[in-house]
């Protein structure tokens, strides 16, 4: 998957109902793809953030971004290059693990840093928080294991600090 | 005034605080229609000095409070019920957001407890009306009224103009309910919360300095002129921007009476039913001055070959709207008047009119084009169908300059849009970017409601007659003398016309028929006086008889020629250099 035609990114909302609608109605109706899209609350309970990725192939995205500002709820914007930034995203899933495949399993876990959350005798839920593309491999390794149930969060991301000099 | 002002901390309810907010804002007329959730609401109005205008659909509300706006350049406020009362006014809201018109609009609503319920004239109307609305509030406490009133009406007026919609459930502005109890308040700028509200006006210097550069070296410039204009009031600066560098202008369907038609450098309307100089011109431009306009489909016509040869300047106060739809070599975000006068200043620190480029060549071949293709219809002999053309230009010479008109949309609209002579700002009334049949009487009466002193035609078809007529009663039992010049062609004359040109002929779903409604008992019903014109020698007596009416509105019906088409076209899907002149002019 060419990565370069998702851009990130970040707004600051004032945090009122009915935002999120406006947020994602704007995209629908101007005909924004969304690849991903991610709400939370910031440390001020005035606002809250939204990040998403956007499809810029579908739209330039200078006009997503001006589109945006017009939303009188948003307060800030900011569009995050993926050269420029890091960004994460959260996958739960639930695999099928029988007695003789444990070990490969753990060995998966291992490599990928990722977390057990629950497990019983025949299925094991794993948590892996990673840039979107590792989440798509871990997933395409788990998948010959039968994955019976899969959640991603959507990603977030902040810009990446520059180099600064000692 | 109000008896009794509320002071400052004074006891007071949700109801009359939102009236007293509305008077506050300078708001003289409100055109409403009440319904149970709105009834606190009507109460305290019985005591304010705003006048309360009762509409006899919702819509016709809406469309009042745009025609109000666009004469006078104060936002129109319309007051509706919840429910139906809401969804009835969705289209005025529509057809002021895309054509930028500072509105507000009060929802009722049910009670703040009842919302989602299902409850009796219930509808989720912030959700129904967020893609048409610049801003809406659901407002939940009855201390938030002023406050989010002058939020609505800062928001509707700056930056780029737009309704604004504020739902108020019915439980904060009853008096019997405690949730209506709150001190009152005059909100100020200090009381907005508005953090992601930043609207700028001025324009960016560097940008405006390398426009004026362009401008001074183009050889075939055009000033591209649209409503932004008339919203940042702004025509004397054109007027000097156009005089000072000698460069001819174009004035949209939105702009029509931006620029005085009578001046030399003014070259009409642009577009689809544009005339031919104007098209022409822009099409062979080497440079396209944008002047809050937007680039519309109906002006570029086909966009790949639209304009091709030229640079563009785009200014607008919408960001968002510099390259959208035409990529630009210079996009000045800044409100129409403070970037024109900066333009100005930039132009002149260049040398000014001095130091414009020969435009010898492009002037003589736009007054070729001009000679050559005029606007022209064949007039009818005596005794033969009546040309609508021929209607509108009665109506031009027999009122005054300063006479407003409101539209309708169809072919009527292109007949005055073009024929009618435009000198003046602030004339020219109609649904343009929305396309709204039945707009035009309801438009007229808020425009003369906001202008009592000056004449008002309404111009209309018969198809949009039918959506709206109703508020004549409006008119006529509030005294608001408005004329309406109905020209009936017993079609939906423009879809017949592309069903002519583009379907073979096949017409379908288009005949209304000249003879049912009768109009001029339909006008006499309600309250009006009706006159009929069959034939051209008519025409100017009936004028006159009605422009000597003004205690009641007048309805003329004009019987017109239905198969009369409009002229110039530029056929859908095709460039602006494929335009279609009248078949008189073709063939040479």
């Amino acid at each position: 998957m060419p990565h370069n035609k998702f851009h990130t990114i970040v707004t600051t909302v004032e945090n009122k109902p009915g935002v999120l609608a406006r947020v994602s109605g704007l995209f629908s109706r101007r005909g924004f793809n969304i690849e991903s899209l991610a709400v939370a609350p910031t440390d001020d309970e005035k606002f809250s953030r939204i990040t998403f990725t956007v499809d810029v192939e579908s739209a330039p995205l200078e006009q997503v971004v001006n589109q945006l500002d017009k939303l009188i709820n948003v307060v800030d914007i900011r569009e995050l290059d993926p050269e420029a930034s890091v960004s994460r995203e959260l996958m739960l899933v639930t695999v099928a693990v029988g007695r003789e495949r444990r070990t490969a399993i753990l060995e998966l876990i291992e490599d990928y840093r990722a977390y057990v959350l629950n497990e019983n005798l025949t299925h094991m839920t794993l948590s892996l928080a990673a840039r979107p593309a590792k989440l798509d491999e871990f997933e395409v390794d788990l998948r010959p294991y039968g994955i019976t149930e899969l959640q991603r969060t959507g990603r977030v991301a902040l810009p990446r600090l520059d180099e600064t000099p000692i | 005034m109000t008896t009794n002002l509320p002071k400052p901390g004074d006891a007071i309810n949700g109801g009359q605080a939102l009236v007293r907010a509305l008077e506050l804002e300078g708001v003289e007329v409100v055109f409403g229609l009440p319904g149970g959730a709105t009834l606190p609401i009507y109460d305290p109005i019985l005591e304010s000095s705003m006048r309360h205008i009762l509409v006899r659909h919702e819509q016709g509300a809406g469309h009042m409070a745009q025609g109000y706006a666009h004469a006078t350049g104060r936002p129109g406020v319309a007051l509706v019920t919840s429910g139906p009362g809401a969804t009835n006014i969705v289209t005025p809201l529509c057809d002021a957001y895309i054509d930028s018109i500072p509105m507000v609009c009060i929802t009722g609503q049910v009670p703040y407890g009842a919302i989602g319920t299902d409850a009796f004239q219930e509808c989720d109307t912030t959700g129904i009306t967020m893609a048409v609305t610049k801003h809406n509030f659901l407002v939940t406490e009855a201390a938030d009224l002023p406050r989010i009133v002058h939020e609505a009406f800062h928001i509707a007026t700056t930056g780029r103009p737009g309704p604004v919609l504020i739902d108020v459930p019915k439980d904060i502005v009853d008096e019997n309910n405690p949730r209506s109890a709150m001190q009152w308040y005059e909100a100020t700028d200090a009381d907005m919360e508005l953090p992601g509200y930043n609207p700028s006006g001025e324009g960016d210097r560097t940008a405006i300095m390398a426009a004026a550069e362009l401008i001074t070296a183009a050889v075939r410039p055009v000033l591209y002129v649209g409503g932004g204009i008339l919203k940042a009031r702004a025509a004397e600066s054109l007027r000097e921007l156009a005089e000072l560098t000698g460069i001819p202008v174009v004035t949209t369907l939105m702009a029509r009476g931006a620029f005085p038609d009578s001046h030399e450098l003014c070259l009409g309307m642009p577009g689809m039913h544009g005339n031919y100089t104007a098209v022409t011109a822009m099409q062979n431009a080497d440079l396209l001055v944008s002047l809050g306009a937007r680039f519309d489909d109906r002006v570029t016509g086909k966009l790949d070959g639209f304009a091709p040869g030229a640079k563009v300047v785009h200014v607008d106060i919408d960001q968002a709207e510099l390259g959208k739809v035409r990529a630009v070599d210079v996009g000045i975000r800044g409100d129409c008047r403070l970037v024109i006068d900066s333009l100005i200043e930039c132009i002149g620190e260049l040398g000014g009119a001095d130091a414009q480029s020969d435009r010898g060549a492009w002037r003589s071949q736009l007054s070729g084009w001009q000679e050559k293709y005029p606007l022209y219809y064949e007039q009818s002999e005596p005794g033969n169908l009546l040309k609508p053309q021929y209607v509108i230009e009665q109506l031009r010479d027999l009122n005054p300059a300063d006479t407003i008109v409101a539209s309708g949309v169809g072919q009527h609209q292109m007949y005055a849009s073009n024929f009618w002579k435009f000198d003046h700002p602030y004339t020219w009334i109609n649904s343009g970017g929305l396309g709204t049949m039945g707009f035009s009487i309801p438009a007229a009466i808020g425009a003369q409601v906001g202008m009592p002193d000056r004449r008002v035609w309404a111009v209309d078809g018969d198809g949009c007659f039918q959506m709206t007529a109703q508020e004549l009663v409006t008119a006529a039992v509030e005294r608001i003398p408005v004329k309406v010049a109905l020209l009936n062609n017993g079609y939906l004359g423009m879809v017949r016309q592309w069903q002519e040109l583009f379907y073979d002929e096949r017409f379908s779903g288009v005949e209304l028929g000249a003879d049912v409604p009768n109009y001029v008992q339909w006008a006499e019903a309600m309250g009006c006086v009706g006159i009929r014109v069959d034939s051209p020698e008519e025409v100017g007596p009936a004028i006159a008889k009605a422009n000597e009416i003004n205690d009641r509105p007048v309805v003329v019906e004009f019987r017109t020629d239905p198969g009369e088409n409009v002229f110039p076209m530029v056929p859908a899907g095709r460039t602006n250099s494929d335009v279609v002149v009248h078949p008189s002019q073709r063939g040479e």
